[in-house]
C-alpha cells in the first residue's frame, strides 16, 4: 500500500458553541485523489483550511508528510499548495507577474520556464500580459490553478475548483487534475458540489454532515451502502436527512 | 528569514504601485499638501513678525518633513496587509510558505521605500519652496530617519494587529493610529509646551526624542546624542512589544479563524 501523505486524527474545531469539525480522521496515500463533499455548512472549508495552517485545530494533530503541520508549518507549505474558488490573485498584476511573484514565494526553480509549461497546460499562454483582474471567471480559475501547479505540490488542495465554470472549461480542469496526478503524482484532496467530478476524479470520498464523518469510501461502497443511484441522490438524501442509510418503511 | 521570500512579497508590493500610478497621488500629493501649508505659514509668520520671529518656527517645516517619515513607515507595514485584504488574496499568503519574520521584513521594506520616495521629494521641495535644508543635517539625519522608520514600523504593526483582531471595521486605524499619538509626539512644539502629565507620556515615545533633538540639531549644528541614544532605546522596546502583539494576534487570528473571515468578507 501507498505511504501515508496525510494523516488526519481526531481532528476538532470549536468556534465557541459551535463545532464545525468534530472528530474527523482520515488518511491520505501518495497520489490518490480523495473526495470531500457535504452540504454547505458540512466543515470541508474549515477542515481545508487547517491543512492549510490557517486555523489552528482546537484538537487533534495534522501529520502532512510524516510531520506535525503546527511546528513545521512553513516548511510543509512550501511542498503543497491549494486553489480555491474563493480567493484571487491580485487583480491589478498582470498574469505572468502574479505567477512570478508566487514562484519565487514557493522558490520554484527554473521559474520562467515553468510558467510557460503551466499556461501552455491549461491553455491560456495567450493571457500571460493581460490584467489577472480582467480575466473573466473560467480564466480566472485556470491562473488559480497555474499558481497552485507552480511548486509540483506532493499535497494538493482543490476547493471547489470547478464552481461556476461551463462545462467545457469544468472539462479541461478536470483533466489537468488527472494529468497532474499521473504524471507527477500528486496526492489530491478534492471538495466539490459537482458530483460529477467526484465520480469522475475521486478514487476515495468523504462525506461530512455538520461537522461529523459519515463516510470514508469508495463511490461504489457509497452507492452499495445508501442503496442508492448516483452520488448526487447520496447527497441529496444527506443533506435532507443527516443520514446515509437507507430509508425505512415504515411498519403498516 | 528567507529573502526569496522577501524579495517576492516586496516585488508584489512594487507591481501595485508601477500597475497603477494613481497610487502615487497618496504618497506625493498629501505629503505635498502638508508641506505646503506649513511652509506657506511659516513664511506668513516670518513676514509679519520681522526679528521677533522665534527661530524655532522655521523647524515646522523640517517637522512635517519628518512625521511624513514615520507616517510613511507605519503606512507600509499596515496597506501591505490591507492590499491582500482588499485583493481578495489574503489566503493565498497566508497559506503560503512566509514565516512571520519573512512578511514584517517585507512590510518593513516597502515602509522604507515610501519613506524615501516621499523624504527624497519633500526635502527638495522644501529647499526649493522655501530655502529649508533638511539636509543640512548631513549624516544625523540617517540617525534621526532611522528612528522614526524604526518606531513608524512598531506603528504599523500596532495597526495591523488591531486590524486583524477587529476585522474589516476597524481599516480606518491604518492611517488612524499614528494621530494617536501626534499630540504628544512633540511634532510641531517642544515637550516643555505640554502639561506635566502628558510631558511624561511624550518623553516615552521614541519620535518625541527625535522631533526635539531635530529642532536641537537645527539650531546648534551639533547632534543631538542625548535624544538619539533615548529614541533608539525606546525604539527596541518599542518594535519587541509590537512584534510580541503581531505573533500574538496572528496566533489568536489562527485560533479563531479570523484571517479565513477576514478573507471571505
Amino acid at each position: 500500500m501507498a505511504s501515508s501523505i496525510l494523516q488526519v486524527s481526531h481532528l476538532t474545531k470549536t468556534f465557541g458553541a459551535v463545532t464545525s469539525v468534530n472528530d474527523v480522521s482520515f488518511a491520505l496515500a501518495e497520489g490518490e485523489i480523495l473526495g470531500l463533499l457535504g452540504v454547505n455548512g458540512a466543515g470541508k472549508t474549515t477542515a481545508i483550511n487547517m491543512l492549510l495552517g490557517l486555523i489552528t485545530p482546537t484538537s487533534g494533530s495534522i501529520e502532512i508528510f510524516g510531520r506535525d503541520l503546527q511546528k513545521h508549518r512553513v516548511e510543509t507549505l512550501r511542498k503543497m499548495n491549494f486553489c480555491s474558488t474563493y480567493t484571487q490573485l491580485p487583480g491589478n498584476l498582470r498574469v505572468s507577474q502574479n505567477l512570478k511573484v508566487f514562484g519565487m514565494l514557493y522558490q520554484v526553480p527554473q521559474l520562467s520556464k515553468r510558467i510557460d509549461e503551466l499556461l501552455a497546460m491549461l491553455e491560456i499562454s495567450h493571457l500571460r500580459d493581460r490584467v489577472s483582474g480582467h480575466l473573466s471567471a473560467g480564466e480566472s480559475t485556470r491562473l488559480n490553478l497555474c499558481k497552485a501547479l507552480l511548486n509540483r505540490p506532493k499535497l494538493l488542495l482543490l476547493d471547489e475548483p470547478t464552481a461556476s465554470l461551463d462545462p467545457d472549461i469544468a472539462d479541461k480542469v478536470r483533466k489537468v487534475v488527472r494529468r497532474i496526478r499521473e504524471e507527477e503524482g500528486t496526492s489530491i484532496v478534492y471538495t466539490s458540489h459537482n458530483m460529477r467530478d467526484v465520480e469522475e476524479i475521486c478514487e476515495r470520498i468523504i462525506f461530512m454532515h455538520q461537522g461529523k464523518l459519515l463516510f470514508v469510501g469508495t463511490s461504489a461502497e457509497i452507492l452499495a451502502k445508501s442503496q442508492e443511484k448516483t452520488l448526487e441522490d447520496v447527497f441529496i438524501r444527506i443533506a435532507r436527512s443527516g443520514d446515509l442509510e437507507p430509508l425505512t418503511t415504515p411498519a403498516s | 528569514m528567507t529573502p526569496t521570500t522577501v524579495s517576492a512579497l516586496v516585488l508584489r508590493y512594487l507591481y501595485l504601485f508601477t500597475r497603477t500610478p494613481i497610487r502615487l497621488v497618496e504618497l506625493i500629493f498629501w505629503p505635498l499638501v502638508d508641506l505646503m501649508v506649513w511652509g506657506y505659514l511659516t513664511r506668513f509668520l516670518q513676514k509679519h513678525t520681522g526679528d521677533t520671529f522665534p527661530y524655532e518656527i522655521t523647524f515646522l517645516i523640517g517637522a512635517v518633513i519628518f512625521w511624513d517619515i514615520l507616517f510613511r513607515a507605519q503606512q507600509g507595514v499596515a496597506m501591505f496587509f490591507l492590499e491582500d485584504v482588499w485583493s481578495r488574496n489574503l489566503l493565498n499568503v497566508f497559506a503560503a510558505p512566509v514565516s512571520h519574520a519573512d512578511y514584517l521584513i517585507s512590510t518593513y521594506i516597502t515602509g522604507l521605500l515610501r519613506a524615501t520616495v516621499t523624504t527624497s521629494i519633500l526635502g527638495l521641495l522644501a529647499l526649493l519652496l522655501y530655502s529649508f535644508n533638511i539636509f543640512q543635517l548631513e549624516w544625523s539625519l540617517l540617525l534621526y530617519i532611522a528612528n522614526l522608520l524604526m518606531f513608524g514600523w512598531a506603528l504599523g504593526m500596532v495597526s495591523t494587529s488591531l486590524i486583524v483582531r477587529w476585522g474589516p471595521a476597524a481599516e480606518s486605524l491604518a492611517w488612524a493610529v499614528p494621530f494617536f499619538i501626534q499630540p504628544f509626539a512633540a511634532v510641531f512644539y517642544p515637550v516643555s509646551a505640554l502639561p506635566k502629565p502628558l510631558q511624561w507620556v511624550s518623553q516615552c515615545l521614541p519620535c518625541s526624542h527625535v522631533f526635539e533633538g531635530m529642532r536641537e540639531s537645527l539650531k546648534t549644528g551639533e547632534i543631538s546624542w542625548d535624544h538619539l541614544g533615548l529614541a533608539a532605546g525606546l525604539n527596541v522596546v518599542c518594535l519587541g512589544l509590537a512584534g510580541w502583539l503581531f505573533v500574538r494576534v496572528m496566533r489568536t487570528a489562527r485560533e479563531k479563524g479570523l484571517l479565513t473571515k477576514f478573507a471571505s468578507q
